[in-house]
């Protein structure tokens, strides 16, 4: 089947078993695991994935093929994202056979929902000074300590965590990655507030959580190398087109705001073709990378060129359209007031703007890197988190 | 839409790339038009041809080759009337004209096209010179008229041996052919901010011309995307260099490319070039391809890419520190050559304007 047919059979698919409706009722988690479950049997779940653990053994063409068949459709497995983007994937590149045979079918049925445990209320950016540690205990590993802004994390079965495994030898070296029970006593996840008002991510407390030594993922104190294949699938899941909203329902959109704004004011106009400029500049910018891709160049550090650049847009665009709406946009739950409470997420989830202008300077542009205090100190006499 | 190079397009710009490098380096713009580059830019690349249609001896290429072209001779900051001669050829291949479309194809002639708003000062008449002004008469097309007028400022005007100009008869606005190096023209050349780019005051005094034909619709949008392929040369280059700068000096102790405050700057610009090669791509596409979607992206071209190069040229001088301040330094040559070619279609503002227009605000 060649690309276009196989994005024609995957739109018929989705024509006739996506969701429709508005405000469906009922539980979204079963929801979320009835859906997975047809698109599974469709053959739709884990397209890239090898056919031996449950996959359909074929390429990202046809991954991206089905991205764009999706893209009209809002399909509702939100709380899978995690799992097949970036847990899910690190298993099938770094787990055992017996940690495949075990969790990737049940994740691409929609059986589990998978969380990822990485960063740290001392360890954010720089993600590798992280404090929760896993000290070994006969045939298990006792873990203690706490993750932050863990999406999905209470809802989920399993975790893939991050944990420091030894304290003297320099921070990259120390570190170790499991497959954690979130159900297991001991592990305690909290809801955490963001700005807007709403619980969107979770912390996790871990009180001497025990974890079976089949459930590491790859050797003791190699976790770095498997972490960075998690953030790279990650990275890859995002450029894929996951998440780009269409903008139709954006109240802060170009299409939202004539609608509401004075357009024959001379400084609303100028305004807003200043919106239009930079929303187009990144549109064209998008595809291109999309273009190239097709033609086997793939993007790699220059996607975090996308990902900055929208990251200011949301707030650019946030921030105008408070501006001219006036005072009735932070009052009464307006849209805008929750728009431009949201706006600075996008620079701060998924590397903050900061760290995206280091991986743009020094793996786009080659430039030297920063010299680094913390490569050859063992950890546990390096500073780290908030001191004094 | 295609945004993307084909092999073809990549082959033209490494030609076209490796033959400037070798036979207009920097150190060589500031002497100015060389007459011997341009033989060669022409004969061997074929470059004056590219956009003239196969049947009047050209290579009949579209905006997208054209593009990658003027990318190149942007980024080198080629001197003399390339551009000026790119500019004429765009409105003489919306007319035709057979005459000066061959000559150009061939080489033999070096065009600049009137730039508005001075157009709108320039009146033809027909019969012989030193006849009534006012005779709204004309003869036919490729017809031998006489025009008046000043033009404050043009493109190339001291290096051109024509002027494509549009001029305004008792019938409307009709494109005209002037030699200018005829009787009947004046022309002074203008101390110009870009040292490798000339421009003249050229005064037409019943200066003989030749009646082209009816002034063409879309010759402004097709300038400007031109312009904005030039742009995105000057600022891939000024980004070039600063980081290849970056990466070789060193203050206290470092190459200045490890600091952040350096690098996230360079991050920045780097977000500007990727943008400005894909707004550049997109209006080139739709110039070939897609005329009802090319004023839009004609205006967003100059909107945005005139703008970014303008931006990336003033930082990466700044970030040289005081050496990019000097005369020596080629600093400010693409520094100047991005404010001449923010400015050179009109205040920026009347894209920007364009653009509410289009967009219905």
């Amino acid at each position: 089947m060649n690309l276009d047919e196989y994005r024609r059979t995957a739109r018929a698919w989705l024509l006739d078993n996506a969701p429709s409706g508005e405000s469906p009722e009922g539980d979204p988690v079963a929801r979320a695991k009835d859906f997975m479950a047809r698109l599974y049997d469709a053959g739709y779940s884990g397209i890239t994935w090898p056919a031996r653990w449950g996959g359909q053994g074929l390429t990202q063409a046809e991954e991206r093929a089905f991205a764009a068949a999706a893209r009209d459709f809002t399909l509702p497995i939100y709380v899978f994202s995690i799992g097949l983007g970036m847990t899910g994937p690190t298993l099938v590149d770094r787990g055992t056979d017996e940690q495949r045979e075990r969790f990737l079918r049940p994740l691409l049925r929609g059986e589990e929902i998978w969380c990822q445990l990485f960063s740290e209320p001392g360890a954010g950016s720089d993600v590798a000074s992280l404090q929760t540690r896993a000290v070994r205990d006969g045939d298990d590993w006792i873990v203690n300590g706490q993750k932050v802004w863990t999406s999905v994390a209470h809802h989920a079965d399993w975790g893939l965590l991050l944990a420091r495994t030894d304290v003297e030898v320099p921070k990259h070296k120390g570190l170790t990655m499991f497959v954690v029970d979130m159900r297991h006593p001991g592990v305690t996840v909290r809801p955490l507030k963001d700005m807007t008002g709403r619980a969107n991510f979770n912390e996790i407390f871990f009180d001497d959580v025990p974890i079976p030594d089949e459930h590491r993922v790859g050797d003791v104190n190699d976790g770095w190398s498997v972490a960075v294949t998690t953030l790279l699938h990650e990275r890859l899941s995002i450029s894929a087109g996951v998440g780009m909203g269409t903008g139709k329902d954006d109240p802060t959109s170009l299409a939202a705001l004539r609608q509401v704004v004075d357009t024959a004011d001379p400084l609303v106009r100028d305004e807003l073709v200043e919106l239009h400029i930079r929303s187009r500049a990144l549109a064209l910018f998008n595809q291109r990378l999309s273009q190239e891709t097709k033609a086997g160049i793939f993007p790699g550090a220059r996607g975090s060129a996308a990902k900055l650049l929208l990251a200011e847009l949301y707030l650019f665009q946030a921030d105008l359209a408070t501006r001219l709406v006036g005072p009735e946009s932070v009052v009464g739950g307006h849209p805008l007031a929750h728009a431009i409470s949201q706006a600075p997420g996008m620079s701060l989830g998924g590397g903050t703007n900061e760290i995206m202008r280091n991986i743009i300077g020094d793996r786009v542009l080659n430039l030297p890197p920063e010299p680094r205090v913390d490569k050859t100190v063992p950890f546990k006499d390096l500073k780290v988190g908030t001191q004094g | 839409m295609k945004l993307v190079l084909s092999q073809e397009q990549q082959e033209l710009r490494a030609a076209v790339r490796a033959f400037l490098a070798a036979a207009s380096p920097l150190p060589k713009v500031r002497d100015g038009y060389d007459r011997e580059v341009y033989a060669r830019l022409n004969g061997e690349l074929g470059l004056s041809g590219l956009i003239v249609p196969e049947e009047y001896g050209g290579a009949g290429a579209g905006f997208a080759e054209l593009a990658v072209a003027l990318e190149e001779t942007g980024a080198a900051l080629l001197p003399g009337p390339f551009l000026a001669t790119v500019f004429a050829t765009i409105a003489l291949t919306r007319v035709p004209d057979k005459e000066l479309l061959t000559g150009i194809a061939e080489g033999r002639v070096v065009a600049t096209l009137a730039q508005p708003p001075a157009d709108s000062d320039v009146t033809a008449s027909s019969g012989s010179p030193g006849s009534s002004r006012d005779s709204g008469e004309l003869g036919e097309a490729g017809g031998g008229v006489t025009v008046r007028g000043t033009l404050a400022q043009v493109l190339g005007g001291m290096e051109a041996d024509v002027l494509v100009v549009p001029a305004l008869t008792g019938d409307g606005v009709v494109m005209t052919a002037v030699d200018l190096t005829g009787p009947g023209v004046t022309r002074t050349a203008l101390e110009t901010l870009d040292l490798t780019r000339g421009q003249a005051q050229v005064t037409l005094d019943d200066a003989p011309a030749r009646v082209i034909g009816p002034a063409a619709p879309g010759v402004g949008d097709r300038l400007a995307v031109a312009l904005a392929a030039e742009q995105l040369g000057v600022l891939r280059a000024a980004l070039d260099a600063i980081v290849a700068y970056a990466k070789i000096r060193v203050a206290f102790g470092r190459y200045i490319g490890s600091y952040q405050g350096v690098k996230h700057k360079l991050a920045d610009m780097h977000c500007k070039l990727e943008q400005a090669e894909s707004i550049v791509r997109f209006a080139a596409w739709a110039a070939d391809e897609s005329p009802d979607e090319l004023p839009a992206a004609a205006a967003l071209a100059q909107a945005y890419v005139g703008r970014a190069c303008f931006e990336v040229a003033r930082d990466h001088l700044l970030l040289y520190g005081g050496i990019g301040y000097t005369w020596e330094h080629d600093a400010h040559l693409f520094y100047k050559r991005a404010k001449a070619d923010e400015v050179l279609l009109g205040p920026p503002r009347i894209h920007r304007a364009r653009l509410a227009d289009l967009l219905e605000l």
